[in-house]
């Protein structure tokens, strides 16, 4: 038996894409829409003598995809149909694309894309005892097909990999890809490579020698109904386990190729169906349908230069020019609001430092009263930035920084007045915190015999009490070593 | 007999309700009561529609008030699968007997806005798939030349309608031939005009890439002010020919007219027929064309292509009738048998014999060898039309191969079924406009055609050759 059982994941993913109207028909296209076959009309019903019409947005939105994954954007492009029956597909075909994709190639996180062609959703059944009923309001939504090449070899990595599309999509303004919505979809395909080699040469053999390494995949599985990141990750992980077990018992041929589909409460995948009696599609170009010619209908230079900074060049450009540490990078990533206030901010300060402190004002304090008051907004960027440079000038201290934060978050304000009137202004003169100090230390024998002691613990005691009496203003650090001089003299 | 039978042109009807010899209603109310009166035993008409009044009022006022269209007050009759919206429109078929359509096709809203009236729907071959209206679910329609005998197909009732003065145009279908096949049957002239200069919106689809729309009219000057009338660009047809194109053609005076010898050679072909045409190159001589022999091996191809690509379209097309939406659902314990049924039920033996060919030159491991060599033959056509469009400005053969055959003649055999298409099929595999004139008899007294093809939106030099034919045959007469 071989030494090593290395996995080969590749990907799947349909996104639906966001446009006012649906891939071919004037009906709306509204994810939101819960009330059943509401956003239908004669076409996306498939009546009698309908025709379909291209959306254009969703054709510039998947060049935009393919310029942004550094893909091939073909220049003849034409859509086929997929022809099956199912109840949930009026028209008894798919209008999707087969030989001729808009996207060849790319990648995106390091991972290699073979293709993006653009189709028509479905619609969705529920199945209910005594019948089944159809919502048509999904049908013939314009959807995204992504597919990988079979070059991922960890369950994290595939989670991460269709995170980092996620955001794409986000970024591209191509699609909202809520998981939980369905507007995103996942589907992995896995396979356990059998082999002497290590997971290095195996990823050299595919570039060296990519036939020789297709021929070394071992027979895979398809998980479909794979509902967040995580379960693709768990599910991924599942199969892994599933099939090494299976090897290494020696019952390596029970592992069929098939659909599994993720059980996410089990958290096991079970077999839907097997590959054995695969439908024949009979695909075939759409005669109701123009062929295209993208290069001629789209000026892909200018959409090119025109595409929004990116996910990886984001955090490129903040490694750069800010310094900051790589969850911070990865918060400003994924959300684009605060990403924005912090680059203001950042505008007005110039040391690492404060760059730091500013991040972490956003990505933590700010963020934690946004999420917890509704009514919190983000603050005005001139007040936000004044706050730091009183940080910066050891005007207030943290707790009384974040006091105000809360406040002009909530409330709105100007951090000096609100700092004034609250008594906030951080107390940096030894002479006056002195009186206080030495009153304290009066007023307190039995903590102070506990110090003589060796518990040096209860200074933060002494220091809270001085923090008390001046409502935060103190200076902390020289409540500090006045206490250690005092109590030491 | 009609009480007015001698106003047998759109020409004649619009300067009568000008000069108010007559009215739009006197003139409808004498066709519905002719209507009433044969086409019981004709079986041309599947319906008259109850709403005939408004549309005359309607027109009656347009004329009033001077707002007059080139189809208004002219009575109009409308095939079977032409959507008009709250209307049943079935397609002959027993799956859609009870469907009603959603809204207007391009054609019945252009109908609408210029004033026409729609008299009602016409009989056909069960979704147009037929030579001779013999595979309607509901009922066989008569060739009012001869009751024995069929009128044609797929738009055997427009011709009928029409032949038997129930309208003074018909509206009709024609994928391989399903206009002028009729028309030539019924002593009729038919147009299929390029394709997508008409709208397919609205219009069930049988094979999307040949289809189109196309008037019947008893003259070809009728023939050319319909055309004029209903083309037009559609938005929500992605294969009608956009206005940039339509206003860039030049139209051009014919002189030189093709005649593909070889082709006309063939086993199948009446002697009737070559008789007629003959006489027909000598008309087109006396009337001052030039006649070259051309030489085209391609069009003896035309019809294998056409029964690979039609079927192939027709099995995805057809595929929306499922039972779930509308239309025909033969409820069972199971989907799939839902389908089986549903569809076995609803659909006839023809329509049920081109989805399996269809279905079959499309499946994995054949679809190089039929569908992929097909398109690749079509394209060669295509290219070898251009050519010679170039050269010369039309060429002519019979509009089919036999005059009007009798009932059930050809309906078990279908590939002598097939070959009435053999000299049809060509313009919609090329895509390019085609005109049957009525040019004489067989000696069974049955209607012949002159079947004419020009190139790609010159249906000008149809209507010039056509009528410059018809003044010809007429003093000939």
């Amino acid at each position: 038996m071989s030494t090593n059982l290395i996995p080969v994941i590749g990907i799947e993913v349909h996104a639906e894409l966001k446009t006012n109207t649906k891939m071919f028909s004037r009906a709306k296209n509204d994810p939101d829409e819960s009330r059943p076959n509401v956003n239908i009309d004669p076409v996306s019903m498939a009546h009698p003598g309908t025709l379909p019409v291209i959306n254009k947005k969703a054709v510039e939105h998947m060049v935009r995809i393919g310029l942004a994954v550094n893909g091939t954007v073909a220049n003849f492009t034409e859509f086929d149909r997929k022809n099956y029956f199912y109840p949930d597909i009026p028209k008894g075909y798919q209008i999707s694309q087969y030989k001729h994709p808009i996207v060849k190639g790319g990648s995106l996180a390091g991972v290699l894309l073979t293709r993006v062609h653009l189709e028509e959703d479905t619609g969705t059944s529920k199945h209910e005892d005594g019948g089944s009923l159809i919502d048509f309001n999904r049908a013939g939504v314009p959807l995204m097909e992504l597919v990988t090449e079979p070059v991922i070899h960890s369950p994290q990595q595939a989670a991460q990999f269709g995170r980092e599309l996620q955001l794409l999509l986000q970024y591209l303004d191509a699609s909202d890809a809520q998981m939980e919505k369905g507007e995103l979809r996942i589907e992995i395909n896995l396979s356990l490579m059998e082999t002497d080699m290590s997971l290095d040469e195996v990823k050299a053999l595919y570039h060296s020698d990519r036939d020789r390494y297709m021929s070394l995949l071992g027979t895979k599985t398809e998980v479909k109904n794979i509902n967040s990141f995580k379960a693709a990750e768990k599910a991924a992980h599942y199969e892994i386990e599933r099939m090494s077990a299976l090897i290494r018992a020696g019952r390596g041929d029970e592992i069929v190729q098939e659909t599994r589909g993720w059980d996410d409460a089990r958290g096991i995948t079970i077999s839907q169906r097997s590959k054995e009696n695969a439908a024949d599609y009979r695909y075939f170009p759409d005669p109701d349908l123009p062929k295209l010619y993208l290069h001629e209908l789209f000026d892909l230079e200018s959409m090119k230069q025109a595409l929004p900074e990116l996910p990886a060049s984001k955090r490129d450009r903040y490694r750069a020019a800010y310094g900051i540490s790589e969850e911070a990078i990865e918060i400003f990533v994924n959300h684009h609001e605060l990403a924005h206030v912090f680059e203001q901010v950042a505008e007005a300060l110039s040391s690492a430092d404060m760059y730091h402190t500013a991040s972490n004002y956003v990505t933590s304090d700010l963020m934690g009263i946004l999420k917890e008051d509704k009514g919190a907004r983000i603050p005005d960027i001139a007040s936000f930035v004044e706050l730091m440079k009183m940080i910066e000038a050891k005007e207030l201290n943290s707790r009384g920084a974040k006091d105000i934060l809360r406040i002009l978050a909530i409330q709105g304000g100007s951090p000096q007045d609100l700092a004034q009137s609250l008594g906030l202004i951080q107390n940096n003169d030894p002479e006056a915190l002195r009186g206080l100090v030495t009153q304290i230390i009066t007023d307190n024998p039995s903590v102070v015999q506990k110090f003589k002691d060796g518990d040096h613990n209860v200074l933060k005691f002494f220091v809270g009490q001085v923090m008390k009496e001046t409502k935060g203003s103190a200076n902390p650090e020289l409540t500090e070593s006045l206490f250690k001089e005092l109590l030491n003299a | 007999m009609l009480k007015f039978s001698h106003i047998d042109s759109i020409e004649k009807l619009h300067q009568g309700y000008l000069s108010k010899d007559f009215t739009v209603r006197e003139i409808i109310d004498d066709y519905l009561a002719h209507i009433a009166a044969v086409n019981p035993e004709m079986n041309a008409y599947l319906e008259i529609f109850d709403d005939i009044d408004d549309l005359v009022n309607r027109a009656e006022q347009m004329i009033a008030s001077g707002d007059i269209h080139p189809l208004t007050g002219v009575p109009v009759a409308i095939k079977d699968n032409m959507l008009y919206k709250g209307k049943i429109s079935s397609a002959s078929s027993r799956m859609l007997e009870h469907h009603r359509a959603t809204y207007n096709a391009d054609v019945v809203d252009n109908l609408l806005t210029q004033g026409a009236i729609i008299i009602g729907r016409t009989n056909m071959d069960e979704f147009a798939m037929g030579s001779s209206t013999e595979t309607s679910a509901f009922g066989i329609t008569k060739n009012p030349r001869d009751m024995t005998r069929v009128p044609g197909g797929s738009s055997g009732g427009a011709a009928a309608a029409l032949a038997m003065d129930g309208a003074l145009i018909s509206l009709g279908s024609d994928t391989g031939g399903s206009i002028r096949q009729p028309a030539s049957f019924c002593g009729l002239v038919g147009l299929k005009p390029t394709y997508g200069s008409l709208s397919r919106s609205g219009l069930m689809a049988m094979a999307s890439s040949l289809d189109i729309i196309g008037p019947l009219t008893k003259n070809v000057d009728d023939a050319e002010r319909s055309f004029y009338a209903l083309a037009r660009h559609d938005e929500n047809d992605s294969t009608s020919i956009p206005q940039s194109m339509r206003d860039a053609v030049t139209s051009r005076i014919p002189k030189k007219i093709g005649v593909p010898r070889s082709f006309l050679a063939q086993d199948g072909i009446s002697e009737d027929v070559r008789l007629d045409f003959e006489k027909s190159l000598k008309l087109l001589e006396q009337a001052g064309y030039e006649l070259v022999d051309i030489d085209m091996p391609l069009l003896e191809h035309a019809l294998a292509i056409y029964y690979i690509l039609m079927p192939a379209e027709v099995s995805s097309n057809l595929a929306r009738f499922d039972g779930v939406r509308y239309g025909l659902r033969v409820e069972q314990d199971t989907l799939i048998d839902t389908y089986k049924e549903s569809r076995t039920q609803g659909f006839g033996p023809e329509v049920q014999r081109r989805i399996l060919l269809g279905t079959y030159v499309l499946s994995h491991g054949y679809y190089d060898a039929f569908y992929n060599k097909a398109m690749y033959l079509r394209g060669a056509l295509e290219q070898a039309f251009k050519t010679l469009f170039a050269d010369i400005d039309a060429f002519v053969t019979p509009t089919t191969p036999t005059g009007a055959f009798r009932f059930g003649e050809k309906r078990d055999n279908p590939l002598e079924m097939y070959m009435s298409d053999i000299f049809t099929v060509p313009a919609n595999i090329a895509g390019v406009p085609a005109l049957s004139v009525p040019s004489g008899q067989d000696s069974n007294g049955m209607p012949l055609g002159l079947h004419i093809t020009a190139g790609y939106l010159q249906e000008s030099v149809l209507f010039a050759i056509g009528k410059d034919f018809e003044r010809m045959r007429d003093a000939q007469a």
